[in-house]
Parts: C-alpha cells; structure tokens; sequence
C-alpha cells in the first residue's frame, strides 16, 4: 500500500496521528485515506469532485461524498475534523482564501500541499522560454489548466501572516520528493507541505 | 385476504397502534425471503419497495409472471447476492399485496375496510417491518436497502432504528415529499376518485372497478418516472400505427401507446385503494418537519450510508439528497454520496445502470469486510 502512495502523501500520512478524525478534501482515488484507515486507524471522510474517484472510494469502503471544495465546505460545522488535509488542491479552488480559512474553521488544523511555482526550474524555463511553466506537477496547457491560483511558498506565508493564520509545521520538498532543509526554500522546493490552524 | 400466488405471511394478533393513533386489529405482513440466515443472524438485508412494487423483488414474480422488480441486482452471484445475504422484501402496510391494506378484510365488519382503513404513513410501514424483522430473530440487520419510497423507508429505519441495522442505502430518494410531488400524486388520486366506478372506495363486491382512474393515475405518475430526453430519444414524435395522422382521438403517437400500455397492465395487479393510501404516506413524509429538525433525526448516529441519485431525475433530484447529506455532516454518521450520471429519470434505480451497481456493489463490499461476514 505504502509504496503505491505518492511521496507527498506519505509525508502528510506521517503528520497524522492514530485515531484522529480526519477530511480529505480532493481525496482523489482514496489512497491517502484508505492507508491512513489501515495504519493509522484514523477515521475518515472524503469529498471528491470527479465521479470515477468517488467511485474507487466508495468501492474501498471508504465515507466520500461527492462534492465541490468550493461550495460544500460551508455546510460542515465548526472543529468537525482534528485535520482537513488539502493535498495538490489549493491551487484549482476559486476562492482560496475562502478554502483555506473553512479548513481551519472545520479542522483544528489543516495539512495543505501545493506545487511552489517559484522553484529555480520554473523560474528558469519561464525566464529563457518565455512559455507558461509545465512540469509533472504542473503538466496542463495555459488553456485548459484546472490550476488557476498557483502560489508560491513566499505568496503562502505572506497569506498566513495577513490572515492571521498560524503555521505550526512546514516541509519542503525536492523533486524527487525528499525533504529540504530550509535554505533558500522558495527557490529550490519544487513542492511545500503546510500546517496551518487558527491563532 | 385470499390471494391469486402464494407468499409468506405473518399475523400479529395484538393491535397495530398507528402514527395517526388509529389501531389496526391482527395486522399481516406478507413477505418473500431469499438465501439464507447464517448462524450468527448477520447477514440480513431488507429491502423496500417503492410505491408500486412488492415482496417479489427477485426471481419471477407469481402474479405477472414477470421478473421480480430488483431482479437485476438481487439474486445467486448478483450485487446483492443471496449466495452470501438473507434477503427479506415485505411487502408495505396498506398494499395489496397481502400485507393488510384497504382491501384486507375488516375483522369488526366482515367486510373489506374500503376508505375505513385508517391512514397509514412511512412510519408505520417501517414499524410493520420491524415486527417482521424481530419475528425473524434478527437483532441487527446488515443494510436495509430502498429506492424512492422504499429509500424513505431506509431513511426512517436511520431515524428512528438506528440501533437495529448497520449500513443503510436511500437511492433517489427524499426525506421529504416535495410540493411538486404532492400535486402529482393529488392528480393521481383525483383521477380515481373522478371514476364512477370508485364508489367511495366501496368497489371491492362489484364487478366494475375503477380501473380507468387508476390507469390515469398511473399514466401521470410514468411520466415523471422518466426524463424529457428519456422519452425524446425513446419515443420522439414517431407515429404508432400509420405514416399520417388520424385526425381523430384514437392513438396517434408511440408514447400515447406506451403510456396506455402502462396504465391498461398497471391495473391488472394494483388496487385503486391502495393507491390512494400509499400516495398519501408518501405526501405525509417529511423527517424535518420533526422536533429537532433533520439535522435532530439523525443525531448521534453511527451508521454507514450510501446515497445514490440520478442525474435527470426531476422527481427526487440530487439536491434533496444534498439536503439530507448537510444535516449527516453533523452528526458522526459515515456518509458515502454519489450522483450517477443518467438520462432515464427517476426510474434509472430500477435500470440497468452499470456504475450505480458497480458502486452499490463496492459498498457492500466494503461493509462486508467491515460487519465481518
């Protein structure tokens, strides 16, 4: 199971702890929450927007509604959830801001993900192509790309600082999905991990 | 009741007290099992029928000697396969199937209770199944499993018996009867109730029924089964019998053919009564309007759901399930939801829908190794 798992996914499996109650908006296929019901007797919920990935995670036994980040966080009440996990998602909501601030309303915390569109790659093609970036995490056209608030590390935490938000873990990641120290993270993480919750 | 095919039946010789306070005497329930209870008696499912069905939702049924209406899902290596589950369909309080209903025999008159019957509602059908279920010795089902009327009947099992099942399926369903319903099924009940033939109800010893109304009443009823482009693409504006019109009233289109074939066939296996009282349990349902509200009928509940349903369905759209799925989100309830994709309207849970089985069928799954069966 585990190694089925993205890199990513692992480290935010490794934030949780046993038998905490936890969300996983944007759940996809249900492989984070099905490992974490497996290894860490978490108890889980799901909302995912596609039907095939609402399917394969009903299919695992798992709780996932379908539904939209956007619209249905507003119905869940408040600290529902220990953690809302939102994970290579942030990036294709339509009010960010609005996602982010229901998690942390929803969750006692939320373990955000996302790529860093100011890692060195990125900036390079840009600068010498002239193009929209595209990379594995990012592999859309300008046109028909799903991620239409793409952030940097820097932009985040400027985010949390202005809405007060308080970042209690970070981690940054390589492309391979190993962790980096904090040296220069805006510039050489290709992928960030965020833990966030109210002040 | 004599009935015209046999099925199991149970009598409860002490007295049935209704929602309403209205007590019914020797109340019976009939009833169709399928496989077989195991040891532990863990392994039961109950499934309820909708509006017009029955006890026979698998095999062949005695009386149209047509499949049993859930045939496609319920049976041997099916989605609910009755190799592994002990499937039980009764049929509802008020029907006329051989459950006691407006045609049953009024013990105190000797007569048939006509519109004497006392009015029913999703409640008391429940609580006849309940009867059924402890007569059974089942102390806790594994999913109690129902489409449209039936998923109402799913949704006050989690209501009000949360404690005596584990997994419960509502498919196309509401906690609720909607103002649009209502006026469809008050159309219905007018369309019999316009038939001279009805008799206030008092029919039963004639040889005239009312089977025009009822017929009518159906024929409305078919319709917001199905979906505009459903009935576009099965019928369109094709011609019955001939390349020209009539110019006259006999039937000129396919789909005034099909819904007279609906209504005509309908009638043969359905009581006119029946209809009425069902319709109006159904008109009556409405979990919310509780104390407490939605969100109170279904506090502290532990439970696995899984809501289904269906794209073009206009009759019980997907927001009534939102609707229900908001209220779960604040209890502990483990809610599972999926919108299949369909254009065949309400009637799509009686369909041959792959990814509605192949979900409903990974759920149950699921639970399997859960409820460890």
């Amino acid at each position: 199971m585990k190694k089925n798992l993205r890199k990513d996914l692992i480290l935010i499996s490794e934030l949780i702890n046993s038998n905490e109650k936890v969300l996983d908006i944007g759940c996809g296929n249900g492989n984070l929450l099905s490992h974490l019901m497996k290894i860490k007797k978490v108890e889980c919920r799901g909302i995912e927007l596609s039907q095939t990935g609402v399917n394969e995670c009903v299919k695992k036994g798992l709780s996932v509604i379908q539904g939209d980040a956007n619209f249905d966080l507003k119905d869940y009440p408040d600290r529902s959830f220990t953690t809302a996990i939102l994970s290579q998602t942030i990036q294709a909501m339509i009010y960010p801001d609005n996602v982010i601030e229901n998690l942390i309303r929803i969750a006692e915390r939320a373990i955000i993900s996302f790529p860093n569109f100011a890692y060195w790659k990125i900036r390079r093609d840009f600068f010498f192509s002239g193009l929209m970036p595209k990379n594995i995490a990012l592999p859309y056209e300008w046109y028909d790309t799903p991620n239409i608030h793409l952030c940097s590390i820097k932009d985040f935490t400027n985010f949390c600082e202005k809405k007060g938000i308080k970042i209690n873990e970070f981690l940054y990641l390589n492309e391979e999905g190993e962790k980096l120290n904090d040296f220069m993270n805006n510039i050489r993480a290709y992928q960030a991990i965020f833990c966030v919750s109210k002040k | 009741m004599k009935l015209k095919f046999e099925t199991q039946k149970i009598t409860y010789k002490d007295s049935f007290t209704l929602y309403s306070g209205r007590e019914i005497q020797s109340c019976e329930v009939a009833f169709e099992t399928y496989g077989q209870l195991n040891k532990e008696k863990s392994n039961g499912i109950l499934i309820c029928h909708a509006l017009t069905g029955d006890q026979f939702c698998s095999g062949i049924n005695p009386l149209t000697k047509k499949k049993g209406w859930w045939d496609i899902l319920i049976g041997p290596g099916k989605i609910i396969d009755t190799n592994i589950f002990f499937v039980i369909c009764s049929n509802v309080l008020g029907g006329c199937m051989g459950s006691t209903g407006p045609s049953t025999v009024d013990p105190k008159t000797g007569k048939q209770y006509g519109l004497n019957f006392p009015v029913i509602t999703i409640s008391d059908m429940v609580k006849l199944q309940v009867k059924l279920i402890n007569s059974l010795g089942i102390k806790k089902l594994f999913a109690v499993i129902g489409g449209s009327m039936g998923g109402m009947q799913t949704l006050e099992w989690a209501s009000r018996f949360e404690k005596k099942v584990n997994a419960v399926i509502p498919i196309a369903s509401s906690y609720r009867h909607s103002a649009q319903n209502i006026a469809f099924h008050e159309i219905g009940r007018q369309a019999i109730m316009a038939d001279t033939n009805w008799k206030s109800g008092n029919y039963y010893g004639s040889k005239q029924k009312p089977k025009r109304g009822l017929a009518v009443a159906r024929m409305i009823a078919h319709i917001t089964y199905l979906s505009e482009s459903a009935l576009q693409r099965k019928f369109g504006r094709n011609l019955q019998n001939s390349k020209n019109f009539s110019f006259n009233f006999i039937t000129d289109f396919q789909i005034e053919s099909y819904l007279k074939y609906q209504g005509s066939s309908f009638v043969e296996r359905f009581d006119s009564n029946s209809y009425l009282y069902i319709t109006k349990a159904m008109d009556y349902f409405d979990l919310s309007f509780r104390k407490g509200g939605l969100t109170n009928a279904f506090k502290n509940n532990d439970l696995s759901f899984c809501f289904f349903s269906f794209t073009s369905d206009w009759l019980f759209p997907t927001s009534e399930t939102k609707t229900i799925i908001k209220s779960l989100n604040t209890s502990n309830a483990k809610v599972s939801f999926v919108e299949v994709k369909s254009d065949k309207g309400h009637d799509a849970f009686l369909l041959d829908e792959p990814e509605f089985h192949e979900i409903l069928g990974g759920f149950i799954e699921g639970q399997i190794i859960k409820q460890g069966i």
